[in-house]
């Protein structure tokens, strides 16, 4: 596993060329699905001339296919915008260039971020970087295994439910979803504008800090970003840690059982102090998500007409027609799904009963966690119910895909920062299991200065 | 436990504009009756007096300052559209 440090002091032009050549040969794994090569060669000349300077100079990655960046065309994983050049870049992009780091190619995703397992791309899943006979996990698969498959050493990914985390956790390496706010969601397909956030994937989780100490900071292009608030930090405490015990019961995989239940072990044996805590209302909050999200996709999902932009649709007589064929050609189904579950619970005689009843519902989460923060630093759980599945697994039956969230929905329903680490393998079938770890909102620094402390403590063990 | 019929989903699909093949309203009636059961228990939870959250940043009436700003130019804006006339975008009639 290699990280930002064993690049830096090296030819940008090397670092991109390597990165390049890794991605070539690991193209079976389908993670990526266009390298920006001469913009990525060209940029590495200028850092390698000084004349780009900055804290990750000439350092590769890899930028999930939904942040619009130059170099190649931003797909989101839809034939809808298979040949869309964006016009600008995503602030979170734009911040890593001012520092010099390169992007060298664009990862697969689920359609629009729309999936728990890159099977949803209208270009092919992703294979698991550990065992390419299961998937990826998703919807930020791509970006997960060009980490875990040292093509570069970070890679962006977007994270509404779970979408960072739940890679990280299949595929073994760290993967952290901000406080909602935190980083700027400006050029970056919307999903969920309410729960979408920005974040990455590493080796290590000081390196995570680092990308999320470039990326974080209120953008005016976007008005719900938050006020300046993020400063790395280090943290020498003893921590109050929560242990939510409806995430761990007996309906979880006994590997990922085991696997968190060690990790969990290891934390309390490291001095810090250990409680199980109730959440009762956890229980309920996969529904409340796959009604709220629904709902802001279908108004989010409004935009993509086939007139301004993206593909269109040929048949098309009528302008009715053009959105119409537009949208069916362009969408994957889990698009069309979400879209019309959003509709459905958006339109006039459900609105009360699903809509309003979840935001309500979603009151009582916060309120839930809040109360518990009041206690507690961290609160942990397994990042997912299971190890990575295998193909076609959960395909025909959606809610047994939604189930594969269960773990990480909470924080995104309440803004919460939340990282994946890696806990372990399974005791047979030796696929990567992540812990979760979570802390209020803002809490940013000690979730982070967290990850590093236990991730110290791995490597002295 | 709420099921939805092929013609809700086929309603819906015109409210959200996507003109659905006969097949996919069939599969996405199933599922879409799957989902809302699955949903349906968030209907055991007394939220009486609740107050709904629907963002969490806080932030009220953010305003940037009213300044001319440049942005991206017409050209590279209309070169991202499918069919342009005369600097319009060209689409098919309306009627």
């Amino acid at each position: 596993m290699t990280t930002i440090a064993e690049y830096t002091e090296k030819s940008a032009v090397e670092n991109v060329k390597r990165a390049l050549q890794k991605a070539r040969q690991n193209e079976a794994y389908n993670s990526l699905l266009s390298l920006t090569e001469d913009r990525a060669l060209k940029r590495a000349e200028q850092v390698d001339n000084g004349e780009i300077t900055g804290a990750l100079a000439g350092i590769p990655f890899v930028v999930k296919d939904n942040f619009l960046a130059f170099g190649a065309p931003t797909t989101a994983a839809s034939t809808l915008l298979q040949n869309f050049s964006a016009p600008l870049q995503a602030t979170a992009v734009e911040k890593l260039e001012l520092e010099g780091a390169i992007c060298i190619g664009k990862a697969n995703l689920d359609a629009f971020a729309h999936g728990g397992s890159t099977e949803n791309s209208a270009y092919g899943p992703t294979k698991n970087a550990i065992d390419p006979t299961k998937v990826a996990g998703g919807s930020s698969g791509g970006s997960a295994v060009v980490t875990a498959l040292d093509i570069v050493p970070f890679a962006l990914g977007t994270d509404t439910g779970g979408s960072i985390r739940q890679p990280a956790s299949f595929n073994g390496v760290v993967g952290y979803k901000p406080t909602y706010g935190m980083v700027s969601r400006y050029g970056v397909v919307a999903m969920a504008s309410s729960t979408d956030t920005m974040g990455c994937f590493a080796n290590s989780a000081v390196d995570a800090e680092l990308v999320m100490s470039i990326m974080a900071g209120q953008d005016e292009n976007d008005m719900t970003s938050l006020p300046d608030y993020f400063e790395p930090s280090t943290l020498e405490k003893k921590l109050k840690i929560g242990v939510i015990k409806e995430l761990m019961t007996e309906d979880l995989d006994s590997e990922v059982q085991a696997t968190v239940s060690a990790a969990i072990e290891e934390l309390r044996l490291a001095g810090h102090d250990v409680e199980e805590v109730s959440l009762p209302i956890v229980k309920h909050t996969l529904a409340m998500y796959y009604i709220i999200v629904p709902a802001e996709i279908s108004s989010n999902m409004g935009r993509f007409d086939g007139v301004r932009y993206g593909s269109r649709s040929e048949k098309a007589q009528t302008l009715s027609e053009l959105y119409g064929m537009t949208r069916n050609d362009g969408f994957m189904l889990e698009n069309k799904r979400r879209i019309l579950i959003g509709s459905y619970v958006l339109s006039s005689g459900y609105f009360d009963a699903y809509y309003l009843q979840a935001q309500k519902a979603r009151t009582l989460l916060v309120q839930a966690f809040d109360e518990l923060f009041e206690t507690y630093d961290l609160l942990v759980s397994p990042t997912a119910p299971t190890p990575a599945f295998g193909f076609g697994q959960h395909t025909s039956d959606p809610v047994q895909m939604y189930l594969a969230d269960a773990m990480t929905v909470s924080a995104s329903l309440a803004g919460l920062p939340a990282i994946s680490l890696p806990a372990g393998v399974g005791s047979d079938s030796k696929l990567p299991i992540g812990i979760q770890l979570m802390a209020q909102r803002k809490n940013d620094s000690l979730l982070l200065s967290a990850a590093k402390l236990f991730e110290r403590k791995d490597q002295s063990s | 436990m709420t099921k939805i019929t092929q013609d809700e989903v086929h309603k819906l699909a015109q409210l959200s504009a996507i003109s659905l093949t006969t097949d996919e309203e069939a599969t996405l009636q199933a599922e879409i009756s799957n989902i809302l059961a699955y949903v349906d228990q968030l209907k055991e939870l007394d939220t009486e007096g609740v107050e709904p959250t629907y963002q969490l940043s806080g932030l009220t009436n953010v305003f940037r300052n009213d300044e001319v700003d440049n942005g991206i130019d017409r050209e590279t804006l209309l070169s991202l559209s499918a069919e342009t006339k005369d600097n319009h975008i060209k689409v098919p009639k309306v009627l």
